[in-house]
């Protein structure tokens, strides 16, 4: 039963988020904004219910199957997969090679400037 | 196909969303099992073998998407609250992330810039149409999140969810690699930068290298998936104001 109940409330805040982003008229998928409304929510009780972490963690274990349906529809698209397969390969490559590696050496550089001093400084006098 | 009985029976099930659903249950269930004996290697993604399989079937058997989608959208439906569900273990790491909440946030916001502005970039250099660009835009972001923002944007969502999907094996299969070339050591930084390029398939590959790995990634996954739904259209209208 209290798995009913996760999903419940996952459904209720999916269905407050996708009302709310249409009166505001924002460029924000509703579940985003639903998800933001059950992290505010979960921040001000101070932890989480039994219900939502089992049917969150139930939903996110086999997240992968929930892009299936979506993915087989890439055989609408052949054609313009085809024709266009140069700059989807290459734009897609290089820019996921250049987020990662940008990413991770902004955040290294910025832990080191800007994270409030650990305990942990023996890795900064490694290199 | 002679049998009247057989036809009968056909005719049912490809009018009910009984066959789609079902098929596309057993192909995850067969496709999970060959990633499981593949030891979990990312090129047997357990998304790209069963989208395989389904296509394959649907082709032979001269069933249309639609109808397919019939029984599809039934698993398609939970991608809502699963995004929702994102707040779950988003809110568990919140302690980790208060500590160093300013470089996760300078990291976050330059990542979803990077990984936007260089797709729609290349693609546009490389005479990729708009409707490409658009698609590619959010790729990063893990797929329920760029479906919604592809569409609003102006991309093909189904086409964006196959290139997250292919987005977040590459990073998967090569993020590790990268990390060892430039000498990246820190965890924190490896996790948040799996997590910010390729989300959900990254941080599957995060936990396999450390626990702490992992978590950063599911946190980065998670947050930028906000800030991308913030940014992309916002970067998209300035950029298009450009044109």
């Amino acid at each position: 039963m209290s798995f009913i109940h996760g999903i419940t409330w996952l459904l209720v805040y999916q269905l407050i988020g996708e009302v709310t982003v249409r009166l505001a008229d924002v460029p924000i998928p509703g579940p985003v904004l639903g998800m933001v409304l059950l992290f505010i929510t979960l921040w001000i009780r101070g932890r989480t219910a039994e219900s939502l972490d089992q049917a969150s963690s139930a939903l996110l274990s086999h997240l992968s199957l929930l892009f299936v349906p979506a993915g087989v529809g890439m055989m609408v698209h052949f054609d313009r997969i085809a024709a266009e397969w140069l700059p989807i390969t290459i734009a897609l490559l290089l820019s996921t090679v250049l987020t990662m590696v940008a990413t991770a050496l902004i955040m290294q550089l910025t832990t080191r400037w800007l994270a409030r001093p650990q305990d942990n400084g023996a890795g900064a006098d490694d290199d | 196909m002679t049998d009247p009985n057989l036809r009968d029976i056909w005719v049912y099930l490809s009018a009910s969303p009984l066959l789609g659903l079902t098929i596309t249950m057993v192909a995850y269930a067969l496709a999970y099992r060959l990633y499981l004996r593949a030891n979990s290697n990312p090129l047997t993604n357990p998304v790209v073998t069963s989208v395989a399989m389904l296509i394959g079937v649907l082709l032979l058997t001269g069933t249309s998407y639609d109808d397919y989608f019939e029984g599809g959208q039934f698993v398609h439906f939970l991608l809502g609250p699963a995004t929702v569900a994102l707040a779950v273990p988003l809110y568990e790491q919140f302690s980790r992330l208060q500590q160093l909440w300013l470089p996760v946030t300078i990291s976050l916001v330059c990542g979803v810039i990077i990984a936007a502005g260089s797709s729609i970039g290349l693609a546009w250099l490389l005479g990729g149409s708009t409707e490409i660009q658009m698609s590619l835009a959010p790729k990063s972001a893990t797929a329920p999140v760029a479906m919604g923002i592809s569409e609003k944007i102006g991309g093909l969502p189904s086409l964006t969810a196959v290139l997250v999907v292919i987005t977040g094996i590459t990073g998967a299969v090569l993020g590790t690699k990268l990390f060892e070339w430039l000498r990246i050591k820190d965890d924190t930084a490896k996790g948040i930068a799996m997590g910010v390029a390729a989300h959900g398939i990254g941080t599957a590959r995060a936990f396999q290298v450390s626990s702490q790995m992992g978590a950063f990634s599911g946190l980065a996954m998670a947050l930028s998936a906000f800030a991308t739904a913030l940014i992309v259209p916002w970067m998209v209208d300035w950029l298009q104001s450009l044109l």
